[in-house]
């Protein structure tokens, strides 16, 4: 499984965002999105995730074009944003229910044991923190598995102790054949992923 | 840096034809004006029921005319916007529905001052006359939605979602206002049918009708360019503010 | 398919969890008709002939309150974002939610819509005729409703422009939906009133959830 990117450019309203952006991920890889505020990490991510249309280039997955069959492209990613798609009435364990009958897919007890969730998993979503929050958005990657991540700011409001058992999970995910791009201020120490970062692409096209 | 220059190409050659044209849809719209206003008002006959009353009829029956023209024109535009992307097409539903919109405030203040001595009374619940209130609302809900959205390619796909609802649902709104006018008034009180139409009424109704169209096309390019210019200048701030 | 019924079941568990806001609803609805007798007095004739308009228009009005959340919940939380990223086709995305806040905030109102006529003195026929009325017509509220919810999801103050689109093309339902009442109230065959009623929600049902649709696109973008 492989996806790759060929001169993408995005335009919103009326102002460039980024132009001829290249970039290719397959199986085992992570790639690291940088980038000043504005560079536009976040619109590059929604275009990979097929929430906004790119204004030229193209996007495919496996050599097919996603514009082709978006549904089928989807079902291959999970895609984690600023929001957290919960609903505060629900529970945790009840908001990932949901979202795994919602995909067809079927592993809700794993993702709370990985996230750590088994104790405020039966409490709404309401009175969590926001890092409890966080967390139980994450666990949909694992709820709903997918082998594309695709994560804008996954960490944020995470401590550090979360922030390695996230790193753990991403790497097993990754050496499980899964693949991840995610775009983040600090650093996480990733060894093995690969930087792509947006300023430099501002500088070349210039 | 210049972006999607083949954008400003089709409205190039639109400014290009719209300047040709404008100075003589001014004349053409002035004289058709005075035309129709003049036989109007002062040589068609007296009608032998509603006397003088009758000549605000020149007025009023193009005024609706054109409010219901001018809404299926921009329902035309607007699915050409969205099927073919055309640049030209969303801002020409734009530009046309304030003038559409005017078109049928005059229809309505026209008809509630022909209603007075006809009827009465300012307002009387006509099917037609609510018809063209209803279409009032829906030229404002149109202008709402364009003022709502900050980015105009979304305000465009919106109102053209709305003009093209709208457009499907308008018989159905006429033939159920018609329907229950038909409901609650005795066959007996008079319509706004107006007498029985001849020559010497009818040849004014028509220059009347000609002087509005080539009215609204003179508004409508005054419109569109000054949209166009309006967008090419927001795009000459945002390429400065790159560079 | 499962992936529909899941949105649904959820939309109406969410309703109910949030009580509130169906208690609100109602509690509109009997308030603003209850207006009405004392606006124009309480003689019992006057209320009869009044009756079924001013229940549709309470209705109307009830439904139009409930709108703005058919999606602007899920819209804010980015709820809408995942759902749309998901198996479901859109179109069917708004059809799971119209069904969910056509059974959550529309039924109430017609369950207590035969007391309320009651109170305004409709005739027995008139109150069966009512219901029957407001079963069929009122999808086209919860359909062109949802169109004007996904046109102004995005929007900060979307409510008043919400009724500003929606309500003018209400009127169509409306005047059937009261005609057929009306008729039923004067012993005339009510079944051409209900065909044009359905008719509408057929149409409405075909129609709207496209259009819905691609204004859940364009807000999400």
């Amino acid at each position: 499984m492989s996806l790759h990117v060929q001169s993408l450019t995005c335009i919103r309203q009326d102002r460039l965002i980024f132009k001829s952006v290249e970039l290719s991920l397959s199986s085992g890889e992570i790639l690291w999105v940088k980038g000043r505020n504005g560079a536009g990490k976040s619109s590059l991510l929604r275009i990979l995730a097929g929430l906004l249309k790119p204004a030229s280039g193209i996007v495919s997955w496996d050599g097919t074009d996603v514009e082709q069959e978006p549904e089928q492209y989807q079902q291959n990613l999970r895609y984690v944003g600023h929001q957290d798609a919960l609903k505060t009435a629900y529970t945790a364990r009840e908001n990932l229910n949901f979202w795994s009958q919602y995909t067809g897919t079927n592993n809700v007890a794993a993702a709370l044991e990985a996230f750590q969730l088994q104790t405020i998993a039966d409490h709404p979503v309401r009175i969590l923190s926001a890092g409890q929050k966080k967390r139980s958005n994450l666990a949909r990657l694992i709820a709903c598995p997918a082998p594309l991540w695709i994560l804008d700011e996954p960490v944020s409001s995470l401590d550090t102790d979360y922030i390695d058992l996230f790193k753990n999970l991403l790497e097993t995910h990754v050496k499980a054949g899964g693949m991840a791009l995610l775009a983040t201020h600090q650093d996480l120490g990733l060894q093995s992923a690969r930087h792509l970062d947006l300023n430099d692409i501002w500088q070349v096209a210039g | 840096m210049a972006i999607d220059l083949h954008k400003y190409a089709n409205p190039t050659r639109f400014l290009r034809i719209a300047n040709a044209i404008f100075p003589w849809s001014i004349v053409v719209s002035v004289g058709l004006l005075v035309a129709g206003l003049y036989l109007g008002l002062f040589v068609a006959p007296p009608d032998y029921q509603q006397g003088e009353t009758v000549r605000i009829m020149f007025v009023h029956v193009p005024a609706a005319w054109m409010a219901m023209s001018v809404y299926s024109m921009m329902a035309v535009s607007s699915a050409a916007g969205l099927i073919w992307k055309h640049p030209v097409a969303d801002l020409s539903a734009k530009a046309a529905a304030p003038i559409g919109a005017c078109f049928t405030f005059l229809a309505l203040v026209t008809g509630s001052l022909w209603g007075q001595p006809m009827w009465g009374a300012y307002w009387v619940w006509d099917a037609r006359l609510t018809s063209m209130l209803i279409l009032l609302f829906l030229y404002l809900g149109y202008m709402a939605v364009w003022e709502s959205f900050e980015d105009q390619s979304k305000a465009a796909k919106a109102a053209a979602i709305l003009v093209l609802i709208g457009a499907i649902n308008i018989p159905i709104i006429k033939f159920s206002v018609d329907w229950w006018n038909t409901l609650h008034q005795p066959a007996s009180v008079a319509t706004m049918e107006g007498p029985k139409i001849h020559g010497s009424i009818l040849t004014p109704l028509l220059i009347m009708g000609l002087a509005y169209t080539s009215l609204f096309v003179t508004i409508f390019i005054i419109r569109v360019r000054a949209e166009i210019l309006g967008r090419r200048l927001r795009m000459l701030r945002v390429n400065q503010l790159q560079e | 398919m499962n992936s529909f019924l899941a949105l649904l079941m959820r939309d109406m568990r969410l309703a109910y969890r949030q009580g509130s806001a169906l208690t609100m609803t109602l509690s509109f609805f009997v308030i603003a008709v209850t207006l009405f007798p004392l606006g124009v007095g309480p003689e019992l004739d006057v209320l009869a002939r009044i009756g079924p308009g001013v229940l549709w228009v309470g209705a109307l009005l009830a439904c139009l309150l409930t709108l703005d959340r058919i999606f602007q919940a899920d819209y804010e939380d980015g709820t809408l974002e995942q759902l749309l990223m998901g198996p479901l086709p859109i179109e069917f995305i708004v059809l799971a939610k119209i069904m969910a806040h056509w059974i959550t905030s529309v039924l109430p109102l017609i369950i207590v819509s035969p007391i309320l006529a009651i109170s305004l003195n409709l005739h027995s026929d008139g109150i069966w005729a009512m219901v029957i009325s407001l079963l069929i017509g009122t999808p086209v509220l919860s359909l062109i409703g949802a169109v004007g919810g996904a046109l102004t999801v995005a929007m900060r103050r979307g409510g008043v422009l919400l009724s500003l689109l929606v309500l003018p093309l209400y009127i169509p339902v409306l005047i059937f939906g009261v005609a057929s009442v009306e008729a039923a109230v004067a012993l005339l065959p009510m079944g051409p009133h209900l065909m044009l009623l359905g008719g509408l929600s057929l149409g409405a049902l075909v129609v709207c959830p496209f259009a819905a649709a691609a204004a859940l696109r364009l807000a999400v973008e």
